[in-house]
């Protein structure tokens, strides 16, 4: 196995992991996270892909390369706002909750709204 | 023996984003987060991508790391009512079900990818040479595909004019974030005083080579954006008012000389954002000049986050 699938292997895994976890992650910043861990997911797998196309001396296709230097700072744009818009909303209501005031699940009581 | 290099970052990486999921702080979720981002470094040095290693490292862990961690610590009180929040077994088997399902599906076609696997290098080198740029990632980022990178600065722009909005009205047009006070004879100020003359070099070295070795002007301006917050931090000087207009002024210079260059390519050589022969380097010079304190200046703000203080207030009164 070469470096690209390993690493390829590797980001395929990630994006399970990151799935996983914005999924089952109450907390939206937990949601962010996650998100960023699907996306470094993508991230190295079109690096691997990069890889692949190693020729002529190059280390890997620069057109690939070139496009993840742009996805990486969008994707810090887009976490950078998701943050800001969270923290407005803790500022504002004093909680992060996405549950919509219906008990999240019908058969448990919510002890984040018992408690208000 | 050259994959026990491959597999054990390997491993090391998947363990971190495993445990970045399932930790039940969140605070040290972020922090395993920004181990995560260190170790796909090495990650992209192995698969070959030295250019992408240092935006990881530099955006992806650094910058984006600092940001989760300290939102992780201001909302450390919701930590509690969420966990009672958290979904039951058998949504959580669902959901692993379903991630598996994902990551097998990926695998599948990761193994099959074609070989000999497609690539446009060769075009990239034969185009190369009238760019005058001898990092052929820089040839793709200022020359064949400059859009792109024209419109990745405008949506950190576009990011930064969104987390100013989130502002209450009463501060609209203040200061970003708290105002920091840290011991003025502290380590971090003392670090805060030593460090910056020689980021500055570093961030500064790293945009100049770019032209041709791994680095560039986004690299370069998130280590001179972070030599300005970690002034920042240790209480040395204030964010601006972001209703200053000279500020705003320098946020928007670099995209607006671009995109002055890009019309002036209508002009000169048929096409927006083209150069005309023999101009390249020069043109491509200018851009990056202008794009880099712009970047800097932008990275800086938007970790800054949204104003949190009148303009008026003095420092020492809005100090918490």
């Amino acid at each position: 196995m070469n470096a690209a699938t390993v690493f390829g292997l590797l980001a395929t895994a990630l994006v399970g992991v990151g799935l996983y976890g914005f999924i089952v992650n109450p907390q939206p910043l937990r949601k962010i996270l996650a998100f960023n861990v699907i996306g470094s997911g993508v991230f190295l797998l079109f690096g691997a892909i990069a890889r692949r196309g190693a020729a002529l001396g190059l280390g890997g296709d620069p057109v690939p390369q070139a496009l993840l230097i742009t996805g990486i700072v969008v994707a810090f744009s887009a976490t950078a706002l998701a943050v800001t818009v969270l923290l407005r909303l803790f500022d504002e209501t004093g909680s992060t909750t996405l549950s919509s005031g219906v008990a999240p699940s019908a058969s448990e009581p919510d002890p984040a709204k018992a408690r208000e | 023996m050259i994959e026990v290099f491959h597999l054990v970052p390997a491993l090391l990486i998947g363990a971190l984003a495993v445990y970045t999921t399932v930790a039940r702080d969140t605070f040290a979720a972020t922090v395993g987060f920004i181990a995560y981002g260190l170790m796909l470094t090495v990650a992209w040095v192995q698969l070959h991508g030295v250019d992408v290693a240092l935006t990881e490292s530099a955006i992806g862990g650094g910058l984006t790391g600092l940001l989760l961690v300290r939102a992780s610590a201001k909302l450390r009180a919701t930590e509690a009512a969420a966990r009672a929040e958290r979904p039951r077994a058998s949504t959580r088997l669902a959901a692993a079900i379903l991630a598996a399902a994902v990551s097998a599906g990926l695998a599948i076609a990761v193994l099959a990818l074609p070989d000999p696997a497609p690539t446009l290098a060769p075009e990239v080198l034969a185009n190369m040479g009238p760019t005058g740029v001898g990092n052929p990632i820089t040839a793709v980022l200022m020359a064949f595909r400059a859009t792109d990178t024209l419109l990745e600065a405008i949506v950190l722009l576009l990011a930064l004019v969104g987390v100013w909005s989130l502002a209450p009205d009463r501060v609209w047009g203040g200061r970003p974030g708290p105002r920091y006070n840290a011991d003025p004879d502290g380590i971090l100020a003392f670090i805060a005083r030593v460090l910056p003359p020689i980021g500055i070099i570093v961030g500064i070295y790293i945009f100049w080579v770019g032209a041709d070795d791994p680095g560039g002007k986004f690299q370069g301006a998130t280590i001179v954006a972070a030599m300005w917050l970690l002034v920042l931090m240790a209480g040395l000087t204030d964010a601006p008012p972001i209703s200053r207009r000279l500020l705003r002024a320098g946020l928007v210079a670099g995209p607006v000389a671009f995109i002055a260059i890009g019309f002036a390519g209508v002009a000169t050589a048929g096409a927006f954002l083209a150069y005309p022969d023999g101009w390249s380097k020069p043109l491509i010079l200018v851009v990056e000049f202008a794009l880099m304190p712009s970047l800097a200046l932008t990275l800086g703000l938007i970790m800054a986050g949204a104003p949190e203080r009148a303009e008026a207030a003095s420092p020492r009164e809005a100090a918490p």
